[in-house]
């Protein structure tokens, strides 16, 4: 069968993607190292962090979907779209913004220190996993929102006629979501949180908060180990795999989950007490979420206007190659979210540091060809693998629920191939495809990766212009840099999600 | 047919650039920014030289070592002394040929290979507006009161942050984890480079930074804002050099002999101050902007040499990372 066929040529090349590099680095390296007790150590801290940030955001991403999904008012599709934001930061800007509210001088502080008590010291272990959570918070809102909007409107209309209490519905229709989602959304957060590197210093004060990424870089640049940076890079890719090999075990096989597709509908009126509880848990992440990014606002919109020309100039062709790179990663990611190994690997790609990635295309195209002059094609097929993991993620769930409403029916129909795609599976997949590619172009838009190696002299990307205008002392030129890249990073997302969630109503 | 026509265009284009002489050098990104001394070099050069100069941007030593004698670079500029002994072992860089006596250092050099462009003292950079008497000498830095804070750059990841280990180990050396103890307080964190916590300094988030004692020059030139000074220390500062070498596979060995000299010369040497906020490597005080020749500067300069910073590196670290694991 076609799909099959399709699906495998996915795998493979993501696969090959990631494991030939790799081979090329260990092979000029002539093997693998020996790590030292500082290495381990830092493999330790990493995964533990990791662990934790996961389980944070997904605890508090449960009853803020839960709150967004039942409760409707004015400007929740906006909101819904803005809390993405985060996520699709730039780790330096991010670091600023979160810290213009909860750093020493922070609002926060401020506001403390203003009703006489003392200000809050945000450095330390429990400062990096206010950073991953505030990262990954919204990503884990919107894999599990997805997840409760995939639920055929007919089982409320049922939980509704039966009159079910809360405990009952929890039952049946908020645990099965939960199952089916959470698992995921946790593993996606915690390959994510596995390669922080300049978050975790920042925010955990120190050497202390040493990740397996920070040795990866010190042993490219400093010692030019890449044998190390190698080594490290495969254990960080092996709890990876073993973390996706438990979780997906959790996931189990959907269940048959039967409607027509229609719109939900919330027939039962909700107690006051609870409408306030949700509307709380929405203010209280929307502003934990949005205060950081008001701050980043706020520091660049004067600057916006004097910002110099090639400052736009690179902000095209990083809109260039965000928008190649969202074609490539749905092309890899529609054929990989239709069987569940596909869900781990599209993990590889993203969970291999992109210095170790990096260093073996460069070793692989250096003697055919000058690297630089494909800075922007390996930045292209770089990020797309970056983005791989969150559509397959986003996809796959929908997906195997369209099985499941409609696969036996398209089977006696025999619907197939690419019909099969144009009729049962694109229409009704638009919302997560909408929603991964405004992703895959939102962090296309502020991916660094793979450019030390591959930066090319006369296109540089807006999130190098923006570190050069730092690096030249221009921190206010930055901000607007920053600010701009924000716009058009959620500007692109926007349009995306947005475009996804029209027609889905057919 | 026309795919052969084709093939022959490509073919007479790359013979065209071929005879064009073509000096391509390899700098750091922020060298080759438009708000870099790149520009006014490139443009500076190409006057007299009667060729081409194309800048490759990026990392420099990871980018050497990978590709070996198959470099595209026929000079390297933007090293720095800290890692010298690693781009030395590879046998790639060529002797400079300049006469070294043209230096106005405030060390002496010996070095026949890499060739200082540029220099600075590294130095806590602190807000005159928060600080009002800033220490004046390492152990004043360890006695400040715990609510100073500084931000310092990881010796990791961070050339500067590496930078700052090695004076420390200068001054200190058998007590430098000692001293790291005492300030470990007062470090209100580490960041991965210099624009990290420039960027906190600068948005008031620390009243000291990690930087060098140039780095006010930028903001009196350009902001007229005299709040942020360099704290000199009684004990000396470290001195930190960039560094400019030709590789010995260069086909255009000539061509790049002429640059090198060229870097000696005031052309290049006035488009440093401004552009990099930095001292120039050959020039007396009297020629520098006056912005630079007004900051003030420690009396004693402190320097390992390549051998001696590869030999205490990994230690000097170490005792960072245990005193500050604490």
């Amino acid at each position: 069968m076609a799909p099959r066929a399709l699906a495998i040529t996915s795998a493979g090349l993501v696969t090959a993607l990631v494991a030939i590099p790799l081979v090329a680095v260990f092979d000029r390296a002539g093997g693998i190292a020996t790590l030292n007790a500082a290495d381990w150590a830092a493999l330790r801290f990493t995964v533990w962090q990791a662990f934790l940030s996961a389980l944070l955001s997904c605890a508090f991403a449960i009853p803020a979907a839960r709150a967004l999904h039942r409760q409707r008012f004015w400007g929740r599709e906006t909101l819904i779209t803005i809390l993405g934001a985060p996520f699709i930061l730039p780790v330096i800007v991010a670091i600023l913004g979160l810290l213009a509210v909860f750093g020493r001088e922070g609002m926060l502080s401020q506001a403390l220190m203003f009703i006489g008590l003392p200000r809050i010291h945000i450095y330390g272990l429990h400062g990096i996993l206010l950073a991953h959570v505030f990262f990954n918070l919204p990503l884990a809102i919107r894999l599990i929102l997805q997840g409760w909007q995939d639920v055929p409107a007919e089982r409320f209309r049922l939980v509704a006629q039966l009159g079910l209490g809360p405990a009952a519905m929890f039952r049946v229709v908020e645990w099965p979501v939960l199952k089916k989602t959470v698992p995921g959304a946790f593993l996606v957060v915690f390959v994510v949180c596995l390669s922080s590197f300049a978050v975790a210093l920042t925010l955990g004060g120190g050497p202390k908060a040493t990740t397996v990424e920070l040795a990866i870089y010190q042993a490219f640049r400093f010692d030019f180990d890449i044998g190390k940076a190698a080594t490290l890079a495969v254990l960080q890719l092996g709890f990876v795999g073993i973390a996706a090999a438990v979780l997906m075990r959790l996931v189990g096989a959907p269940k048959t989950d039967v409607g027509l597709g229609r719109e939900q509908v919330f027939l039962r009126r909700m107690t006051p007490m609870r409408k306030l509880l949700d509307l709380l848990v929405i203010v209280v992440v929307a502003s934990f979420l949005l205060l950081p990014i008001l701050s980043i606002v706020a520091a660049g919109v004067f600057e916006l206007p004097s910002l110099p020309s090639s400052v736009f100039q690179s902000a095209k062709h990083s809109l260039i190659v965000a928008l190649a790179s969202t074609a490539l990663c749905l092309l890899f990611a529609l054929p990989l979210a239709t069987f569940k190994l596909g869900q781990t690997i599209s993990l590889f790609g993203f969970a291999l540091s992109p210095l170790v990635l990096g260093t073996g295309l460069f070793l692989l195209i250096q003697p055919y060809a000058n690297p630089f002059e494909l800075a922007l094609v390996v930045t292209c097929v770089t990020n797309a693998l970056m983005a791989l993991p969150f559509a397959v993620r986003a996809i796959g769930p929908a997906f195997a629920q369209i099985n499941a409403d409609y696969g036996r029916t398209a089977d006696m129909l025999n619907l197939t191939g690419w019909a099969r795609w144009r009729w049962l599976y694109l229409p009704r997949l638009r919302r997560p495809i909408g929603f991964s590619a405004g992703l895959a172009a939102a962090l296309s838009m502020g991916d660094l990766g793979v450019i030390v190696l591959f930066a090319d002299p006369d296109r540089a990307t807006l999130p190098l212009q923006m570190y050069r205008l730092m690096s030249a002392y221009q921190m206010e030129a930055a901000s607007g840099a920053a600010l701009l890249l924000l716009m058009l990073s959620l500007g692109l997302f926007w349009i995306f999600d947005q475009g996804g969630r029209r027609g889905f109503r057919a | 047919m026309k795919a052969s026509l084709f093939a022959a265009g490509i073919i007479a284009a790359t013979t065209a650039v071929a005879h064009a002489e073509t000096l391509t050098v390899y700098a750091p990104d922020y060298f080759t920014s438009e708000w870099g001394p790149g520009p006014t070099i490139e443009a500076e050069f190409e006057k007299v030289c009667n060729c081409d100069l194309d800048f490759v941007p990026g990392d420099l030593l990871p980018r050497i070592m990978l590709e070996g004698k198959n470099t595209r670079a026929d000079i390297v500029i933007g090293l720095n002394t800290d890692v010298t002994a690693k781009a030395r072992s590879t046998g790639l860089f060529a002797d400079h040929g300049q006469d070294n006596g043209k230096l106005e250092l405030p060390i002496e050099w010996t070095d026949s290979v890499f060739l200082p462009f540029d220099w600075a003292y590294v130095s806590f950079i602190f807000d005159t507006t928060k600080i009002s008497s800033p220490p004046t000498s390492f152990e004043a830095l360890r006695a400040m009161s715990v609510d100073q804070k500084i931000v310092i750059q990881d010796p990791r990841s961070s050339i500067s942050g590496l930078a700052l280990i090695l004076w420390v180990k200068a001054v200190y050396g058998d007590k430098a984890e000692a001293f790291w103890a005492d300030l470990a307080p007062r470090i209100l964190t580490v960041t991965k480079g210099w624009s990290e916590a420039y960027g906190l300094f600068t948005d008031g988030e620390a009243p000291m930074v990690l930087s060098y004692n140039t780095s006010p020059a930028y903001h009196i030139a350009f902001e007229d804002d005299l709040t942020k000074k360099a704290a000199i220390f009684d004990e000396g500062h470290y001195s930190f050099f960039e560094l400019v070498a030709k590789t010995s596979t260069t086909d255009n060995p000539e061509l790049a002999d002429q640059f090198m000299a060229f870097v000696l010369s005031d052309a290049f040497q006035n488009a440093i101050p401004m552009t990099n906020f930095s001292y120039p490597s050959a020039q007396p005080e009297s020629e520098w902007p006056q912005v630079f020749a007004d900051l003030p500067v420690p009396e004693k300069a402190l320097f390992f040499s390549e051998e001696e910073a590869a030999a205490v590196r990994a230690e000097a670290i170490e005792e960072w990372r245990r005193a500050l694991s604490q």
